[in-house]
């Protein structure tokens, strides 16, 4: 309660301004110390790579090549947040990877019909597990345990034990696509030229602009209708400078991808997905069911709420964001192997945890969970640079999931 | 007969609450000694402190045992001094046979290795010594509640008990369970162990007890021994008799019509299926009429609120709901809400609140289509009305942005209140809605309650506090054991009447 006094005060006095911002942010340490550890372990990267890591090539790179463990974390976030885990979801990528190889490839299928078969099979896929989660109360952890040996099994005896491949093109360009510069090549060359580089894709360069300031004002907005409604917000300082440094970064990603071949098709779809995945956890009726359940289901069974079938398309979507995962890896890899995704899960449920999401349900939010997966992937990629053998990798990440929960469960005791 | 225990000014506190004030209680050798007292008198507090469960140091006062002063470290040390409760709800562990319960933490063993032979000819001797016919190789999980009990004697017998404590033992079993525990009491007496029992019944206390304390409000009231003859009423009226002017707010109210109407109501157990929980239950409540359900805990009253709820506790519920004279459904908890029946929960910190959340969360959360439109919520419109209902309830927080937990007891009990008024109920059922908060905050509660009346809807109000259902309601309705034994109206109910309902067999 003094903690908010203060504060309040804060924004008329800067005299107590700086103990406030420190209050603030200790107050919000997991939250900033996400970012934060994301911008450190990307700086270190810089420069003991010698600035590989942010190479136009390499940015892309490190886009694509998380993409689909991304993806997967929106479903697993809301999966975690609902108080349960789905260890199927590497197993069900690669069984979906080998359904669209069977399908468009030995079958030549249309690939928009495969797609949507794929999607649906995943969907399905979902639901048979949530139904026993759901209505039977099986653990989770046991029923998505099984589903993991039933899949890995399945995508064993579908690809006969053989690797199935290549796509065709059309397919390919899920994965590996780029959007095309439709703005006038003068243009483009024009900016290259004013920034001294190659070439200059100017819809990414736009869009990053574009995205940036999309970004301010929506933050800008809500801020002033939280002080309208009297909610407590983040000093302005920190507002400022949390914005400014999201809005640089999104600016210098695009910047980057510009130089290389612009957008790739993956970034459109991951992006549409996360903000549409975000807007349902933080905005909708649904999405703060879904928080409830977790947070105590007890509770919000008497308060009038459908938890079992909210447990139910929690795991529905899990397995339809799967099928899409699946299907860009399958496409990224230009063929469909039986090891596909495998131990893949793992990588998913840190990337949740990473972003604060808690193992007993209620908490965690779709923009730590994405950003968990960047840390991942950025630590992946930039020792994979270093030459870190894989031996050393898995052992740095398992210590990163340690420090990043035990770092929660540190500031949750500090707290009460 | 020399004294077995004494335990001179005990005085216990929590944060904010006085538990036990100067409590004495002295228990002869070879007796048994009833300890009664209302829910949250203190009795189990002062079980606590004689178990090692509060260890020296956080309670005042002395435990002089066998002509010994007791330190006592924790529960270990107090079984080592031969001084053994069974609690309520039974420490046993449902897996294990009942040989292996019987020497659990006491194995009968060699070189760490258990000697299987010796633990099962020990547990056939100690359960010919309670009664019990079963193998010693029977799981616990199998045998009915009666018979675990017998089993936990037996674990108590086992490890050479001085002082054996039996925290209700009888109030999860059925008639003639009890009697034969009862018998098993006095058999155990004769053989010359001295017991504590803690009854609500006042029939068992008279039929085993040789001598009573009765605790109130966490003091001792009075003595009574059974050789100078002690009756019911007297125990009654120590039980309850205490100041109740001014704890209520003035009132007067004139109820209309007849707005909930709940008609042979019956209800059988989640799991076993062949226990009736609720039997043949009718009552009415009429709008702007605070109605009263007494009874003790376990005489299903939840269990009553709950299952008119939406269904949530119990299989094959049978009966009918009325509003306003027209039946509604009510077999699930939305359906219920969209009815117009709210059900304030016993526990708030379980069943009440996501703690982790604001109030805000907390307060839309039951009526969440209120604060949005095609499904995406209107934070600001949500703010709105968490602020509105923060006002209105006098919620003592800075904003209601504040988690949940961070709130005292009587705040957090606001906020479910809130969250049930925003579903703008036609009927309330309340479950201790004071339960654990400090008699300020009762106050407005009741206050709030009061209000509720006035704007024509139908109170139900749940309360293991006697003075609080007398201070407050227009009737009372008298329950145990699944059933209403009796209805009360206001003029004519005293504490002395309800309890007499209630101890009656």
């Amino acid at each position: 309660m003094v903690d908010s006094e203060t504060q309040e005060l804060s924004s008329t006095k800067p005299a107590v301004q700086t103990k406030s911002i420190g209050h603030y942010l200790s107050a919000n340490l997991r939250q900033y110390g996400l970012l934060l550890a994301l911008i450190v372990v990307m700086v270190f990267f810089q420069i003991v790579t010698d600035g590989t890591l942010l190479r136009a090539v390499n940015v892309t790179n490190l886009l694509l090549q998380n993409s689909y463990i991304i993806i997967m974390a929106l479903g697993m976030l809301i999966v975690i947040v609902a108080g349960h885990i789905d260890l199927s979801v590497g197993s069900v990528m690669g069984f979906i990877g080998a359904l669209a190889a069977v399908m468009i490839v030995n079958f030549d299928m249309n690939i928009y019909l495969a797609g949507a078969i794929c999607l649906a099979t995943g969907a399905l896929i979902g639901a048979a597990q949530g139904y026993w989660v759901a209505y039977w109360n099986i653990p989770s952890f046991i029923v998505t345990l099984a589903g993991m040996l039933v899949f890995r099994g399945l995508s064993l005896l579908l690809l006969e034990g053989q690797s199935v491949g290549p796509f065709p093109r059309e397919f390919q360009i899920i994965a590996t696509g780029f959007l095309g510069d439709f703005f006038p090549k003068t243009i483009g060359e024009g900016l290259a030229s004013i920034f001294a580089v190659r070439q200059i894709n100017t819809v990414a360069f736009l869009s990053g602009i574009a995205a940036a300031i999309l970004l301010v004002w929506m933050g800008m907005r809500k801020r002033a209708a939280n002080i309208a409604y009297g909610v407590e917000e983040e000093p302005a300082v920190i507002f400022y400078v949390r914005t400014f440094i999201v809005a640089a970064a999104l600016i210098f990603v695009m910047y980057k991808l510009s130089q290389f071949r612009g957008l790739p098709n993956v970034l459109l779809t991951m992006g549409f997905l996360a903000v549409i995945y975000g807007f349902v956890t933080e905005n909708t009726v649904i999405g703060r069911r879904i928080y409830a359940l977790g947070g105590n289901q007890k509770a919000a069974q008497l308060s009038g709420i459908k938890t079992k079938r909210l447990t139910f398309l929690a795991f529905t979507n899990m397995g339809f964001l799967a099928a899409a995962a699946g299907m860009v890896f399958a496409a990224r890899l230009n063929t469909a192997t039986p090891k596909a995704g495998f131990a893949l899960e793992l990588d998913v449920i840190a990337a949740v945890f990473i972003g604060g999401a808690s193992m007993s349900g209620g908490v965690g939010t779709i923009v730590g969970a994405v950003i968990g997966a960047f840390l991942m992937g950025v630590l992946n990629n930039g020792m994979s640079i270093m030459g870190i053998g894989i031996d050393y990798q898995q052992m740095i990440k398992g210590l990163v999931l340690l420090a990043a929960v035990v770092f929660d469960v540190y500031n949750k005791n500090k707290e009460a | 007969m020399s004294t077995l225990l004494e335990m001179r000014d005990i005085t216990k506190t929590f944060p904010g609450v006085r538990a036990l004030d100067n409590v004495n209680l002295e228990v002869a050798e070879g007796e048994i000694h009833a300890v009664v007292g209302e829910n949250g008198a203190g009795k189990s507090t002062l079980m606590k402190i004689l178990s090692g469960v509060y260890p020296k140091g956080q309670y005042e006062g002395e435990i002089i045992f066998d002509g010994q002063r007791l330190n006592l470290r924790d529960i270990r040390d107090s079984e080592d001094r031969g001084i053994i409760i069974i609690h309520q709800e039974l420490a046993l562990v449902p897996q294990l046979s009942i040989a292996e319960n019987i020497f659990l933490g006491n194995e009968r063993s060699k070189n760490s290795v258990i000697n299987w032979h010796e633990t099962n000819r020990a547990t056939e001797a100690l359960l010919a010594k309670v009664g019990l016919v079963e193998a010693p190789t029977t799981k616990v999980g199998s045998i009915g509640v009666g018979k675990q009990q017998l089993v936990e004697i037996a674990k108590a017998l086992s490890k050479d008990v001085k002082l054996l404590i039996l925290d209700e033992p009888t109030a999860a079993l059925q008639e003639n369970d009890s009697r034969k525990l009862l018998d098993l009491m006095l058999e155990l007496k004769a053989q010359g162990v001295t017991s504590i029992i803690i009854s609500h019944k006042l029939g068992e206390v008279r039929y085993v007890a040789d001598s009573v304390t009765v605790i109130r409000d966490g003091s001792t009231v009075s003595k009574l021994s059974a050789k100078s003859g002690f009756k019911e009423d007297d125990i009654v009226r120590d039980m309850v008799g205490r100041d109740m002017t001014h704890r209520f707010p003035e009132h007067k109210r004139t109820p209309g019509d007849v707005l909930l109407d709940v008609s042979n109501w019956n209800v059988w157990h989640p799991e076993h299926i062949e226990r009736q929980i609720i039997k043949n239950i009718s009552f009415q409540a009429r709008a702007g009429e605070v109605v009263g359900i007494a009874g003790l805990m376990g005489s299903g009253r939840t269990e009553l609120a709950m299952s008119i709820f939406g269904q949530s506790y119990g299989k094959r519920i049978s009966g009918e709901v009325k509003l306003n004279g027209n039946p509604v459904n009510v077999s699930s908890v939305d359906r219920a809400i969209d009815a117009g029946i709210s059900y304030v929960t016993e526990d708030r910190k379980v069943y009440g609140l996501v703690l982790d959340e604001t109030i805000r969360f907390n307060t839309t959360l039951a009526n969440l289509d209120g604060v949005s439109s095609a499904g995406v919520i209107k934070r600001n419109m949500e703010t709105s009305v968490a602020e509105r209902y923060r006002n209105a309830l006098a919620v003592r927080t800075p904003s209601v942005f504040q988690k949940t937990v961070n709130l005292s007891g009587g705040n957090q009990q606001k906020v479910v209140l809130a969250k049930w008024l925003f579903t703008e109920p036609d009927v309330l059922i309340l479950d201790e809605p004071t339960r654990g908060i400090d008699v300020g905050a009762k106050y407005e509660i009741y206050n709030i309650i009061n209000e509720l009346a006035d704007l024509g809807k139908a109170v139900v109000m749940i309360s293991s506090e006697m003075p609080e259902l007398l201070g407050m309601c227009d009737r009372i309705y008298v329950m145990n054991e699944g059933e209403f034994v009796g209805e009360l109206d206001a003029a004519e109910a005293n504490q002395e009447r309800i309890m007499a309902l209630i101890v009656q067999e």
